[in-house]
């Protein structure tokens, strides 16, 4: 097999996909990470070194915003891991046990909001939601509850929590689907031989089936890190590019939106915005290796 | 097998939580649907009621139809999705082949570095991936997309397939090479009708994203003439807000091609995940 000749149809499977991912993903990744040591005076780019994430943590204008967004955006994340894992892996739970009947029908309906856009999310929400339509208060007038209404989208203590439960909402089909895999997986002797010691029902998933599944979480909440901070869509359609009440819902995707492509009266600035983008690089980089070095390897994996 | 699984009552129990949680999640679907067929006053006076003979009305299709350009936005939604799938999966299968037939110096390293991407979001080069599109004048192109899209998709399809052409058989592609085929028809005639299944999978993960993204028909192309449905619904709303009717419909019009997609392929799509998740 071994020839001294170089075996060009190497190259020829591996170039456009190598091309195309370097030059579109990898090369612009890097380019706007340099971006961000530039400022642009008078229409020329110079060199500032590490001026822009100088301004961006500590320019009390910048600071300001920056610090709101960070701090939504971890209350985004937080509300997703306390709300968002435990209802899918509930639903799992339920889906999973033997002889369930219309298992898959359940199965396809939760998953459907999770294929719909932000933008018919956003706004589906906000249409039920809003005080002028009344379905929100009626349907809680029909339990009794009237008083807890409010207007949650536009009351700034409420605002950032209910477009999180409404991402909940739209995702949980994700964790619902991987730990209803990782539930399959576990063989049905494991199950057995504890039946055979006496847990069962409850205390079955709590003990055995629960253990078993912690690298799925773990990979769920990797992909919940993730997706939560590059998250923009929602908030952008929503609320519009300002994440109102008074930047209550601005997360750092919308805020890097906001300044690298401008708005109404204020003008883009491309290198400001490279400096968020990497600053949520960054985040983004050490929420996946405190995933890989830290959680990941020091999580037992069962052979099963 | 075991009375203690099969409880009536916990059976009973199990189909309340579950049905109590799919008409959560379809409930602001089924709204959505049922109100964009009603006239503005029942729409406001019995918004939960089904459309009947006096409420029924198509006057927000109607105002969708005329003012906004929704063929348009859905052709270019259809070339972006459909281009960048067939890029995502040709070049992320030869690559794939690539990396798992052949041994080479630097294999590994390639491997990990088209990995890269599966953890770092694309969006995070938004700024750089701009001003390229403004240097090459691709800025406004439905290339434009169809570039990032692809160069998106591939890390998850090379690390997908490679996993799958693994286990293809060398006693076949062995005999191919007695024969005298090529490295290349080895690859189009023997490997990949075998690893369709795994295309299917890759190709529904990637529809979802790419069809429903609001970011870079945003960034990349808000032109009138490449508005892709999302972005074209998302703009027309706006415009349209106080137009319940319209805004209704043109909810309901871009539900429905991703219901019908889903429909189609959502056996494929569970089945990619729990098979993918189980590794």
């Amino acid at each position: 097999m071994q020839t001294r000749r170089i075996r060009w149809h190497i190259a020829v499977f591996l170039a456009p996909a190598v091309l195309v991912y370097t030059a579109v993903m990898i090369f612009p990744l890097f380019n706007t990470l340099r971006l961000a040591l530039f400022t642009e005076v008078d229409q020329t780019r110079i060199y500032v070194g590490l001026q822009n994430f100088r301004t961006l943590f500590f320019d009390p204008i910048w600071s300001e915003q920056f610090w709101n967004a960070l701090g939504n955006n971890f209350w985004f994340f937080l509300i997703h891991m306390l709300v968002q894992n435990p209802i899918g892996i509930a639903l799992a739970a339920l889906l999973s046990h033997p002889r369930l009947r219309f298992a898959a029908l359940y199965r396809s309906a939760i998953f459907i909001p999770t294929i719909l856009s932000f933008v018919i999310v956003g706004f589906a929400w906000k249409l039920i939601l809003s005080p002028l339509w009344g379905i929100a208060p009626s349907m809680l007038d029909a339990v009794g509850l009237k008083s807890l209404f409010a207007p949650w989208l536009g009351k700034e203590e409420y605002a950032l929590t209910t477009l999180a439960l409404v991402s909940v909402w739209q995702f949980v089909g994700i964790p619902m689907m991987l730990i209803y895999a990782a539930l399959l997986s576990i063989p049905e002797e494991i199950l057995e031989a504890g039946e055979i010691d006496g847990i069962t029902g409850a205390s079955a998933f709590w003990k055995i089936k629960l253990p078993l599944i912690i690298p799925s979480i773990g990979i769920i909440s990797i992909l919940t890190f993730v997706g939560n901070f590059n998250a923009f869509d929602l908030i952008y359609v929503s609320q519009g590019a300002l994440a109102g009440p008074d930047f209550s819902t601005d997360i750092l995707g919308t805020f890097m939106y906001r300044t690298f492509f401008g708005f109404q009266l204020q003008l883009g600035d491309p290198h400001m915005g490279s400096a968020i983008a990497g600053a949520m690089f960054a985040i983004i980089l050490v929420g996946v290796c405190i995933y890989l070095f830290g959680i990941q390897t020091r999580m037992r994996r069962y052979q099963l | 097998m075991n009375k203690a699984r099969q409880n009536p009552l916990n059976t009973a129990a199990m189909h309340g939580a579950l049905i109590l949680y799919t008409l959560i999640a379809l409930f602001p679907v089924f709204v959505i649907i049922i109100n964009s067929f009603k006239t503005r006053r029942s729409i406001f006076r019995e918004p939960l009621a089904l459309p009947d003979a006096e409420s029924f009305s198509l006057i927000g299709y109607q105002t969708v139809m005329k003012q906004g350009d929704f063929f348009l936005y859905f052709q270019n939604s259809l070339i972006v999705t459909v281009v960048s799938l067939a890029f995502v999966l040709l070049f992320g299968a030869m690559a794939a082949f690539a990396l798992s037939e052949y041994k080479f110096k630097g294999n590994t390293l390639m491997g990990l570095y088209l990995a890269l991407g599966i953890m770092i979001p694309i969006r995070i080069g938004t700024v750089a991936i701009l001003e390229m599109m403004v240097a090459t004048g691709l800025v406004n192109t439905l290339w434009a997309l169809i570039l990032v899209y692809t160069a998106q998709g591939l890390p998850l399809a090379v690390f997908i397939l490679s996993e799958f052409m693994r286990q293809v058989s060398d006693d076949l592609k062995n005999a191919g090479r007695v024969d005298g085929l090529s490295e290349y028809t080895i690859f189009f005639r023997l490997v990949l009708p075998l690893v369709r299944p795994a295309m299917a999978t890759v190709a529904v993960f990637n529809m979802i994203p790419i069809w429903n993204d609001l970011w870079f028909p945003l960034i990349l192309a808000p032109a009138e003439e490449t508005k892709t449905l999302t972005l074209g619904s998302q703009v027309f709303i706006g415009q349209f807000v106080t137009d319940w009717n319209a805004v209704l419909s043109a909810l309901s019009m871009a539900i429905l091609p991703v219901l019908v997609l889903y429909v189609i392929f959502s056996r494929q799509l569970i089945r990619g995940i729990t098979s993918g998740a189980v590794k």
